[in-house]
């Protein structure tokens, strides 16, 4: 068994040595800073980023907070515009109907006064028209000669019963 | 090197083949200091090469905020570690992240460097491992009474115990906390040599078989082969989590 050769030991435990204590020193001088210092740049980056990303979100929402405020604003302010126009063609229609109600009533008095005239006015000439009648049936009827004024009496009577 | 050549000598046979030849380490440049062989071997120049590509990779890769392929294998394995070690350690640990992280990327390159055919795999050498396992536990330990003093051997006394229990459990946890660097480096050891046998000794198989009974081992080394870059991850991670939880031992103390 070649590992067993005692006079390999001294030889290998040299080279051993010196090219362990070499790498070492490479690798702990210049290596490894190298390679830890990227990863530690590319941590910083990172984690800025993400801090720079969490600022923006932020923004944004905060943004977003303000433009539904103002849209609820803008919201309200319609609804007050809508609502003060509504009432005021409200008002304006009351108003005019109001007016032409009254037109109307006054109208309507009007008639109806012209009407309780006319039917008086009528109600006189179916008086004179009826005694008239009355007169002509009863001189036809008993053939004498009857005066206007008894048939009116009668006729009064029998309209007062 | 001559490890691969009884194989392609063909008619050899399984036997033909030495499963153990490609562990030999051979040195490539002789070298001397003192008395001391410090030559530069085959299992040398494969950590040299594990430690280039780990460098290469980690180094060409850029930097930019968006990575490309090679950035990304980098900050893959660097938040891999990093996370491991906060699970197991908590930032406590920061400061021996990159020690865990060499450790770690060290083990799972020569495993990985290790499946390239002809290769040498410097983690299936004891020596190699348990060196490397040493290296944690006494550093490891060297920390604990650093940070706690003489309090760090409250270690070995578990609480909620009865009296009577007491000198037992503490032989025991202490039997337990000397064999770690054994475990830790034979379990990598023991992995990585008995896979490259393995697969060695089936490829024998595969040639000793020829054409008409051969493709049976080769089914079974093709899958055989992937289970072992499963495996070549899996024991460098197993090194790693366990330094950690030894680390965390010293550093945190919950027992």
């Amino acid at each position: 068994m070649p590992q067993l050769d005692f006079s390999t030991y001294p030889p290998q435990l040299i080279w051993l040595a010196i090219v362990f204590v070499a790498l070492y020193f490479v690798l702990s001088r210049f290596a490894l800073p190298r390679i830890g210092g990227v990863i530690e740049q590319r941590r910083d980056r990172i984690a800025s980023d993400l801090d720079e990303a969490a600022r923006l979100r932020e923004e944004s929402e905060k943004a977003l907070v303000a433009y539904e405020t103002a849209l609820a604003e803008a919201r309200a302010r319609a609804h007050a515009i809508a609502q003060e126009t509504r009432d005021k063609l409200n008002a304006e229609t009351n108003r005019q109907r109001a007016e032409v109600e009254a037109k109307l009533a006054e109208k309507m008095a009007d008639a109806e006064a012209r009407i309780a005239k006319s039917r008086d006015a009528a109600m006189a000439k179916v008086k004179d028209v009826a005694s008239e009648t009355a007169g002509e049936i009863v001189q036809q009827l008993i053939g004498g000669r009857i005066t206007k004024a008894s048939v009116t009496k009668a006729l009064n009577d029998a309209l007062k019963n | 090197m001559s490890t691969e050549q009884g194989h392609g000598g063909g008619g050899g046979g399984a036997l033909g083949v030495d499963p153990m030849h490609q562990f030999e380490v051979t040195a490539l440049i002789p070298i001397k200091i003192g008395g001391l062989d410090a030559s530069f071997t085959n299992a040398s120049l494969w950590m040299v090469i594990a430690a280039l590509v780990v460098s290469l990779v980690l180094l060409l890769g850029s930097s930019k905020l968006v990575p490309g392929r090679l950035q990304s294998i980098g900050e893959l394995a660097y938040e891999f570690i990093s996370n491991l070690m906060r699970d197991v350690i908590g930032e406590k640990g920061r400061p021996f992240f990159p020690l865990i992280f060499t450790l770690f990327l060290f083990v799972l390159a020569c495993n990985m460097l290790g499946m390239v055919p002809y290769s040498f795999t410097v983690t299936s050498h004891i020596i190699v491992t348990f060196a490397l396992a040493m290296s944690v536990f006494i550093g490891v330990t060297v920390l604990g009474f650093m940070k706690h003093g003489v309090g760090f051997l409250k270690l070995f006394v578990p609480s909620g115990i009865p009296l009577v229990m007491m000198p037992l459990l503490v032989v025991i946890e202490v039997i337990s906390y000397l064999t770690r660097p054994v475990s830790l480096s034979v379990r990598l050891f023991a992995n990585m040599m008995a896979g490259h046998t393995m697969l060695k000794v089936f490829a024998g198989f595969v040639v000793g078989l020829g054409f008409l009974g051969g493709w049976m081992p080769l089914a079974f080394m093709v899958a055989f082969t992937g289970l072992e870059f499963l495996v070549a991850f899996l024991q460098a991670y197993v090194f790693a989590v366990l330094t950690c939880i030894y680390l965390n031992d010293a550093l945190n103390m919950h027992h």
